[in-house]
C-alpha cells in the first residue's frame, strides 16, 4: 500500500482462480442438494421433502458404510503420515533417502486403480505371493478360501491407500524440507546430544508439518471418498459410503438418485467431521509434543525407529513395484493358472489388440493434461505473484477455499457439474473436460508450488529490485529460475492428477473424451487382467514422463549450481 | 410428452415458449419416419452415431468397431462407441439432458440396453419409437420362438431392437466337477460338499440377480405366478423357498458369502485362479471365447439345467432426443442382418446367440451358420434346450432389495 509507483497488482488473478475452481463446485453442490431434499423433476420428484434422507437412513448398511469411510480414511492417513515422518526423521540427508527420493516419481505417478490392481494380484489367496510359495512351501494345490481382499474391516483397501499416499506425502515433505532449513536444525539438535529421530521430530517436524498440513487433509478427504481403489480392494457387504452412493446413481430406478444425493451430502458432512477431528488431534499432539521437548529427553529406541521407517517405506515401494511387475507380466500373459509362478506362455496378443486404441487414448490424455496443467500453472504463478505485489497473503479462509474441490467428495458435486455443462451447451469435446480437470489440477499445483514460493527468501527479490529490475523481470529472471524445480514438480503433480481423473472425465466429456483412465476403468469392470495390465502400464507411463522431466531438467540446467539443484 | 418439464436454460425456455405458441411438438417435427426406409437411409448418410455400450469386454468392443467399418462403407454413417462401465451412465446422461431441457441434439444416439433400464427409460418417455418393426431386416427375426417382443415381461412395442440372444449357462471346470449338475438343488448339494468353490456376482449386479431368479424359477412349484407383478402374488410365500435355499447355500459359498465378485466377467479370473470351480454365465459362448484368448483353462465346459434356463435378448434403443435417429436405425438394422448376426455368433469374435430364424434366411446364409464351429465349451442350439422367460421386473427389484437385507449390506 505504500508503494510510491503503483504497478499492476494482478488483483484479478486470485478472483479469477477462485471462480475457475469454485464455480463448478458450488454449482455442482447445488445440483446435489436439490435432489437430496427430494427435488428431481426428471425422475418425477418435486421437493422439498425429507424422503431421500429417510431412504438413506433406512438402508441397512449405512452404519457400516459410514464406519468404513471413517476408519479407512483416518487409518490410511495416520499410517501414511507416520511412515513419511519416521522416514524423514531417520534418514533425511542420507544416501538411502536420496535414493528413495530419486525413485519417488514412478511411485507417485502410478494411478490409484493400477496400484490397487497390482496389490490385489499380489496379496490375493491365489495371488503372486501365494503362487511363488505354492505348493512347495504352503502345500496348496488350490488357493485357500481366505478373505484377504475385500475384507469387511477394509484393511486391504487401507493398505492400498497407504502404498499410494506415502509417495505423495513424501513428495510434499521433500518440497517443504527444501524450504525449511531442516539440515541445520537437525545439526543443532544433534550437537545438543539428541538422537537423529528425536532431534528431527523436535527441531524440524514442527516447521515441516504446517507446510504439509493441507496435503495431509487432502489425503484424509481423498482416502475417505475413494471409489476406484475401493471397488477393487474394499469390502462389498456393505461397501464404503462413496461406493454405495455411486451404486445408487447407477440404479435403473431413477428415484434412487435421490438417495444417492442424500448419501453424497452425508459423505460431505463426514469428511468435514473427520477433518475437525484431525485438527483437534493436531492440537493435542502439539501440546504433548511441547511437553515432550521440554522434558529434554535425548531419544530412545533410535535404531528401531529408523529401521521401522525405512522398512515401512521400503515395503510400500516393494508392493507398488511388484504390483506393476504383475501388471506387466499380465499384459503379455498366455494362460496363467494357480499355482504357476509365471504364465504358461508369453504373447503380444493383448498389446496388438489394444495398440491402436491405446495410442488414441494416450494422445487425448496428453492433450487434456497439458492444457489443464498449463492453465493451472499460469493462474497459480499469477496468484502467488499478486500476493507478493499486494503484500497480502492468502488468509486461512482463502486456503480453505482453495482446498474445497479436493475436500468435497467428487460424488457430491460432479453430477451437478454435468447439469451445469448441459445448461451451457458445452457438452462435447475436450474443452469442458479441461475445465473440470482444472478444478482438481489447480489446487494441487497451487499447493505444490505455494509452499516453496512463499518460503523463497524475499530479500533476493529486493536485491534484484535494488539493482534496477522491474517486477516482471524479477519474476522471469530471478524467481522462476530459482523456483524451477518446484515449478516443474508442480507441473508434474498437475499432469499426474489430470491423467488419473475418472469421474470428471466421464461426466464432463459425456463419455466421448476417451483417456487412458476411462478406458482402464471401463475394462476393469470386465475383470480382464491382461487389458488392465496394458492400460495400467500406459497410465503409469503417461504420468511418469513429466516427473522424469521435473527431475532431470533442473539437474541438467543447474549442474553447476548445487543449492538450486535441490 | 405428457407431464411437466423443467427448462433450466433461458434459451430452452424461450424455444419452448415459441414452439408452444406454434403448437408443434419440438421433437417429433424433425424425427425421421421409420416406415420410409429410403428416407431414413438418406437422412442417415453423413450422420455420426454415438453408441453408448458397456465397454468392459474387448471382444465386444472389437465387434462394434467392425460394425462401425461396415456402416461407414455401406451407409456413410460414422459409428462411435462410447464405452461405459455401466449402462446406467447413459441413462443418467439422457435423464440429465431431459432435466436440462435439452430435448433434441442429445449426446446419446444408441444404447445397448438391458431390461430394467429399458423399463425405466420407456416409462419415463426417454425413448424414440416405435421403430423396430419397420427395420427391413426385422423380417428375419425369430419373434415366434425367441422373446424379442418383450424385455423382462415389459412389451418392447418397437422401442428397442434385438441384436443378440443370451441364455443362462453354467461354466464348470471338468478338472474339478465330473459331470453337469441337473438342477439348482444339485448345485446347492454340490456346493455344500465342496465349500468355498462356488459363488455368484453380488446383486444388484445384473447377473447376480439373474442367478437369484434362476434359483427361484427352478425351485418354485408355480413359475407362472412370476410372469405377473409381484404385488399380485403372495410375495413372501413365493420367495420363501428361495431364501431357504440361500440360507443353506451361503455359508458354503466362496469366502463364506462375506465377499462376492462384482460382475459376471469378474468370475472368470476366479475360475482361472482355481478359486472357484463353477460359475453362472449369461452367454453360451463366453467360456469358449475366454478359453481361446487364454482367460480360462481349456478344461472348462458349460451345461444348462434339465428344466431349462432363463434367456433374453440384448437390445439397442434410441433416446428421444438423439441427434442421429436415422443413423441409429441404420445401425440397428445392420445389427439384425444375417452377416452381422453370423459374425456375432462366431465364437472367435463374440459367441453370442443369433436372434434370427434360420429358416427365413436364404440357403447360403443358412449354410454359413451351420458351418460355424461354435467352440469347445459351447452347447449347440439343441443342447441349450428350453428358454425360460424372465420373471416380471418387480420380482427382480424386490428380491435384490431383500437380498441386500439378508446377505448384503444388512448381513
Amino acid at each position: 500500500m505504500d508503494d510510491p509507483n503503483p504497478r499492476p497488482r494482478l488483483a484479478f488473478a486470485p478472483r479469477l482462480t477462485l471462480l475457475v475452481m469454485l464455480g463448478p463446485v458450488a454449482a455442482g453442490l447445488w445440483g446435489t442438494l436439490l435432489p437430496a431434499f427430494g427435488h428431481l423433476p426428471a425422475a418425477g420428484a418435486w421437493g422439498p421433502s425429507l424422503g431421500p434422507l429417510r431412504m438413506l437412513f433406512a438402508w441397512p448398511g449405512l452404519g457400516a458404510a459410514v464406519r468404513l469411510s471413517l476408519t479407512t480414511g483416518l487409518l490410511a492417513t495416520l499410517l501414511s503420515l507416520a511412515i513419511v515422518t519416521l522416514l524423514a526423521a531417520g534418514w533425511a540427508g542420507t544416501r538411502p533417502f536420496r535414493l528413495l527420493e530419486r525413485a519417488l516419481a514412478p511411485f507417485l505417478s502410478v494411478p490409484h486403480a493400477a496400484v490397487a490392481f497390482g496389490l490385489a494380484f499380489l496379496i490375493a489367496p491365489s495371488g503372486w505371493l501365494a503362487r511363488l510359495a505354492s505348493p512347495w512351501l504352503t502345500g496348496w494345490s488350490k488357493p485357500p478360501d481366505l478373505l484377504i481382499l475385500n475384507d469387511p474391516a477394509g484393511l486391504a483397501l487401507t493398505a492400498g491407500l497407504v502404498a499410494k499416499e506415502v509417495p505423495f506425502l513424501l513428495l510434499m515433505t521433500l518440497v517443504a524440507l527444501g524450504q525449511s532449513d531442516g539440515t541445520r536444525g537437525l545439526r543443532v539438535a544433534q550437537a545438543l546430544g539428541h538422537g537423529r529421530v528425536s532431534g528431527w521430530l523436535k527441531a524440524v517436524f514442527p516447521r515441516v508439518y504446517p507446510q504439509i498440513r493441507l496435503p495431509v487433509y487432502v489425503v484424509l478427504a481423498y482416502s475417505m471418498t475413494v471409489v476406484d481403489a475401493a471397488l477393487i480392494l474394499g469390502p462389498t457387504t456393505p461397501p464404503p459410503l462413496a461406493v454405495q452412493v455411486l451404486t445408487w446413481m447407477d440404479d435403473p430406478d431413477l428415484t434412487r438418485r435421490l438417495t444417492a444425493a442424500a448419501g453424497a451430502v452425508l459423505q460431505t458432512l463426514l469428511v468435514a467431521g473427520a477433518l475437525l477431528l484431525w485438527r483437534g488431534a493436531e492440537m493435542a499432539v502439539a501440546a504433548l509434543g511441547r511437553r515432550w521437548i521440554e522434558a529434554g529427553g535425548r531419544g530412545r529406541a533410535e535404531p528401531v525407529l529408523r529401521a521401522l521407517g525405512l522398512a515401512a517405506a521400503g515395503l510400500c515401494a516393494a508392493a507398488v513395484t511388484a504390483g506393476l511387475a504383475g501388471l506387466a507380466v499380465w499384459s503379455v500373459a498366455g494362460f496363467w493358472g494357480f499355482p504357476d509362478a509365471l504364465p504358461q506362455g508369453i504373447t503380444a496378443e493383448t498389446w496388438m489388440r489394444l495398440g491402436p486404441g491405446l495410442g488414441r487414448a494416450a494422445a487425448t490424455t496428453a492433450l487434456v493434461a497439458l492444457a489443464a496443467t498449463g492453465i493451472a500453472l499460469l493462474l497459480a504463478v499469477l496468484c502467488l505473484e499478486a500476493e507478493d505485489r499486494t503484500a497480502r497473503r492468502m488468509g486461512p479462509r482463502g486456503l480453505w477455499l482453495l482446498y474445497l474441490p479436493l475436500i468435497v467428495p467428487q460424488v457430491a458435486f460432479l453430477p451437478g457439474v454435468q447439469m451445469l455443462l448441459l445448461d451451457l451447451g458445452a457438452h462435447a469435446g475436450p474443452v469442458p473436460v479441461v475445465a473440470v480437470h482444472l478444478v482438481f489440477v489447480l489446487p494441487y499445483v497451487f499447493l505444490s508450488l505455494g509452499g516453496p514460493w512463499r518460503a523463497l527468501d524475499p530479500r533476493i527479490g529486493r536485491v534484484a529490485a535494488a539493482l534496477g529490475a522491474g517486477r516482471w523481470r524479477v519474476l522471469w529472471a530471478v524467481r522462476l529460475p530459482m523456483l524451477l524445480r518446484p515449478v516443474l514438480t508442480a507441473a508434474a503433480v498437475g499432469l499426474a492428477v489430470s491423467v488419473g481423473q475418472y469421474l470428471p472425465t466421464l461426466l464432463a466429456g459425456g463419455g466421448r473424451v476417451v483417456t487412458l483412465t476411462t478406458e482402464a476403468v471401463a475394462l476393469a469392470s470386465g475383470g480382464d487382467r491382461r487389458a488392465i495390465g496394458a492400460y495400467g502400464l500406459a497410465q503409469t507411463a503417461a504420468a511418469l514422463l513429466p516427473f522424469a522431466v521435473a527431475t532431470l531438467l533442473p539437474a541438467l540446467l543447474w549442474r553447476n549450481r548445487r543449492t538450486l539443484n535441490g | 410428452m405428457a407431464g411437466p418439464r423443467v427448462h433450466r436454460s433461458r434459451l430452452a425456455a424461450c424455444l419452448a415458449l415459441a414452439l408452444a405458441v406454434l403448437a408443434a411438438p419440438p421433437v417429433a417435427a424433425a424425427d425421421p419416419d421409420p416406415a420410409d426406409w429410403p428416407g431414413v437411409e438418406n437422412a442417415a448418410r453423413g450422420q455420426t452415431v454415438y453408441w453408448h455400450a458397456w465397454g468392459g469386454s474387448a471382444p465386444t468392443n472389437d465387434f462394434i468397431a467392425w460394425v462401425a467399418g461396415q456402416v461407414r462403407a455401406r451407409n456413410g454413417v460414422d459409428l462411435i462407441q462410447v464405452k461405459l462401465a455401466d449402462t446406467a451412465d447413459a441413462v443418467g446422461r439422457v435423464l440429465a439432458e431431459k432435466q436440462a431441457g435439452q430435448d433434441s441434439e442429445g449426446g446419446v444416439d444408441l444404447i445397448w440396453i438391458n431390461g430394467p433400464n429399458f423399463a425405466a427409460m420407456k416409462s419415463a418417455g426417454l425413448l424414440f419409437g416405435p421403430f423396430a418393426g419397420a427395420l427391413p431386416n426385422w423380417q428375419f427375426a425369430d419373434a415366434d420362438c425367441k422373446p424379442l417382443e418383450s424385455d423382462f415381461t415389459v412389451p418392447t412395442e418397437g422401442y428397442e431392437s434385438p441384436w443378440a440372444m443370451a441364455q443362462v449357462v453354467f461354466m464348470y471346470d471338468t478338472a474339478d466337477i465330473a459331470a453337469p449338475l441337473a438342477d439348482m438343488a444339485a448345485i446347492r448339494d454340490w456346493a455344500l460338499t465342496h465349500p468355498g468353490r462356488f459363488t455368484y456376482p453380488q446383486p444388484p449386479d445384473f447377473l447376480g440377480t439373474t442367478f437369484l431368479k434362476q434359483v427361484l424359477v427352478d425351485i418354485t412349484s408355480d413359475p407362472d405366478v412370476l410372469q405377473h407383478p409381484a404385488e399380485e402374488a403372495d410375495y413372501a410365500a413365493v420367495t420363501a423357498p428361495l431364501w431357504a435355499y440361500l440360507d443353506a447355500l451361503t455359508p458354503a459359498l466362496w469366502r463364506g458369502g462375506r465377499a462376492y465378485p462384482a460382475t459376471g466377467p469378474a468370475q472368470i479370473p476366479l475360475i482361472a485362479d482355481d478359486e472357484i470351480d463353477l460359475a453362472i454365465s449369461f452367454s453360451p459362448g463366453e467360456a469358449s471365447t475366454a478359453i481361446a484368448d487364454h482367460r480360462l483353462p481349456p478344461s472348462v465346459r458349460t451345461f444348462v439345467l434339465k428344466g431349462g434356463t432363463l434367456g433374453n435378448a440384448s437390445f439397442v434403443a434410441i433416446p428421444y432426443n438423439s441427434a442421429a435417429k436415422a443413423g441409429a436405425m441404420v445401425v440397428a438394422n445392420f445389427l439384425l442382418s444375417p452377416e452381422a448376426q453370423l459374425r456375432a455368433q462366431d465364437p472367435a469374435v463374440l459367441g453370442y446367440g443369433t436372434v434370427l430364424d434360420l429358416a427365413r434366411l436364404d440357403a447360403a446364409d443358412r449354410d454359413a451358420f451351420a458351418a460355424l464351429d461354435l467352440g469347445v465349451a459351447t452347447l449347440s442350439p439343441a443342447e441349450l434346450g428350453m428358454v425360460r422367460p424372465e420373471p416380471h421386473p418387480s420380482w427382480m427389484s424386490r428380491i435384490a432389495e431383500d437380498w441386500q437385507h439378508r446377505y448384503g449390506a444388512g448381513r
